[in-house]
């Protein structure tokens, strides 16, 4: 027998499964399980974008692109940004389009960090972060935000996680899990900071069109000077439906934009091609669906909001993205027991707050991505639940 | 109309089932807004009723229904209005359309068996006054019918979940 572990290095050793997978796998050995665990839009990508694809196809748009990625999507997508958030690129320079979002962030830790230097990260937040910077040789350093800021960011508490080691920052709002998004003003305090300890800002801004109310996402790279020291990451997963196409992109100077090139030129070659038809299409034609989508996210989220609450599960108002953090705190059980309880009793599926840190504790995160009926049911059975316990 | 007004209809109109609690948190309305202004759509005829979509092919009722081409010669005063009111008035008749290009009106029509529609054709339509020809298509199967895919139980599936990362 073969000791395999010997063959792997010490960073595979180490990776730490998701916290998200245990849940999954009580769910999935029940009958009749009502999930509101999935961080994936429940709408199909808008038939437009797919007949776009499939077109293609016949046309035999089957090689590869330009490893940057097309032109004609280069430019959409600077298009894209220049309308929505005032910030201009080049199409030729400063554009990457990549396997995911998640590509683009492996891409930009693996380019600008190096061996023992800290990134900053604020918890609770999407799992990946943490394992793509120790694989890059990075040390993750969390800052856990609080409830009572609706788990913004503070200048202060950036502050107090910096050190001489530190080399970045992984921004990433509107949040998942917690759903809180970062004004104008908010991002003002911090890039003071920012700026005065010269850090490189990688913002992950995958949910930006998801916000909700009337003031839309503000990128952290449109403050006065910070765009130099920016990485904006996007891509079409949330804003589309557009999930398994696997489409996202990296904005950001060229002389950071050319090395993140290289590396995603040896390790992917170029993204999908056909998906980048279909992207091209999202950007040119989406606007509306983007429209239809938000609203009803929006009604979603007024319903779960207003019901947890009413259930004594108090959450703030997320803003942005397709998640509420409820705290759990008034039922006297950890996360991870509330959670556990709850699917073994009522069959319903939510994440424990602390499979996205350790500041999760006391919260869970449930996902709005799901019809009317099936968030209602849910709610029924969670009230069902509570009264249980009482 | 106001852009709450107008997602209140959208919203009964694909789930006429929504409590007015739900509708009225969905929009951020009061539930007394939200009865008043079912209310007043149903008196302007704004909301023409409530109904359930029943797929009937999934019963073991029978149920056939076709698409009627009507040709007609417009009358003098009234135009194509009074032949469609003697039309639409026959219960068998679910839809009647005005309609552009080669034909006038567009009828759809239910009974329990093809031959049943065959003979409503040609003994209640065929010989109205003023229609000058007739050409009926049976629906074989519904693909897709109100806005409802007949087919595929999209409730049902839930292919999502594979990815446990996010």
């Amino acid at each position: 027998m073969i000791d395999y572990s010997k063959y792997l290095n010490e960073g595979a050793r180490n990776i730490k499964p998701s916290g998200i997978r245990r849940f999954f796998d009580i769910a999935n050995e029940m009958d009749d399980v009502i999930s509101l665990s999935i961080g994936e839009p429940d709408f199909f990508t808008p038939w437009h974008i797919r007949e776009t694809a499939i077109t293609a196809l016949e046309k035999g748009k089957t090689r590869y692109t330009a490893n940057r990625g097309m032109i004609a999507l280069r430019e959409e997508i600077c298009k894209f940004y220049k309308k929505k958030y005032q910030l201009s690129y080049q199409p030729e320079t400063e554009v990457l389009v990549t396997v995911g979002g998640s590509e683009a962030i492996d891409m930009a830790l693996r380019c600008i960090i190096g061996e023992g230097e800290e990134v900053i990260i604020p918890e609770p937040c999407f799992v990946c972060y943490d394992p793509l910077t120790r694989m890059a040789g990075g040390v993750p350093v969390a800052i856990q935000t609080k409830a009572e800021n609706e788990f913004r960011l503070t200048a202060d508490e950036l502050e107090n996680a910096i050190t001489e080691k530190t080399k970045a920052l992984i921004f990433p709002y509107p949040n998942n899990p917690t759903g809180a998004v970062m004004r104008r003003e908010h991002l003002e305090a911090l890039t003071e900071v920012i700026i005065k300890h010269d850090l490189i800002v990688l913002s992950d801004e995958i949910y930006s069109e998801l916000t909700y109310g009337d003031r839309p996402h503000v990128s952290i790279a449109s403050l006065p000077g910070m765009r130099e020291r920016t990485i904006v990451i996007n891509g079409f997963s949330k804003t589309y439906s557009m999930t398994g196409w696997r489409m996202g992109y990296a904005v950001a100077p060229k002389e950071l934009i050319a090395p993140m090139t290289k590396l995603h030129q040896y390790a992917i070659m170029s993204a999908p091609t056909i998906s980048q038809f279909a992207a091209i299409e999202a950007l040119r034609n989406g606007d509306d669906d983007i429209a239809e989508m938000r609203d009803q996210y929006d009604m979603r989220r007024r319903l779960i909001v207003d019901g947890l609450n009413r259930l004594g599960l108090t959450c703030f108002e997320p803003e942005g993205a397709f998640y509420v953090f409820p705290s759990i705190q008034s039922t006297g059980m950890t996360s991870d027991e509330f959670c556990e309880r709850l699917i073994y009793d009522k069959h319903v599926a939510v994440v424990p707050g602390t499979a996205f840190g350790a500041c999760g504790e006391g919260y869970i995160r449930i996902s709005y991505a799901y019809s009317i009926k099936h968030l209602s049911e849910a709610l029924n059975r969670i009230a069902a639940f509570l009264k249980e316990l009482k | 109309m106001d852009k709450k007004m107008e997602k209140l209809l959208k919203l009964l109109q694909d789930d006429a089932k929504l409590t007015v609690s739900q509708l009225a948190v969905m929009l951020n309305l009061t539930e007394e807004e939200v009865t008043a202004a079912i209310q007043k759509f149903e008196k302007d005829g704004v909301i023409k009723g409530y109904r359930t979509i029943v797929n009937w092919e999934r019963t073991d009722v029978h149920r056939a229904s076709a698409l009627i081409e009507l040709r007609i010669t417009p009358k003098k005063d009234s135009g194509f209005d009074e032949l469609a009111a003697r039309v639409k008035a026959f219960p068998e008749v679910e839809s009647v359309y005005l309609m552009s290009g080669g034909f006038d009106l567009a009828v759809t029509v239910t009974a329990a068996t093809m031959s049943e529609i065959a003979m409503f054709v040609a003994k209640r339509l065929a010989p109205i006054d003023g229609v000058l020809s007739t050409a009926t298509h049976f629906v074989l199967t519904k693909y897709k019918d109100g806005g409802v895919d007949f087919i595929t139980d999209f409730d049902e599936i839930d292919e999502r979940g594979s990815n446990l990362c996010d």
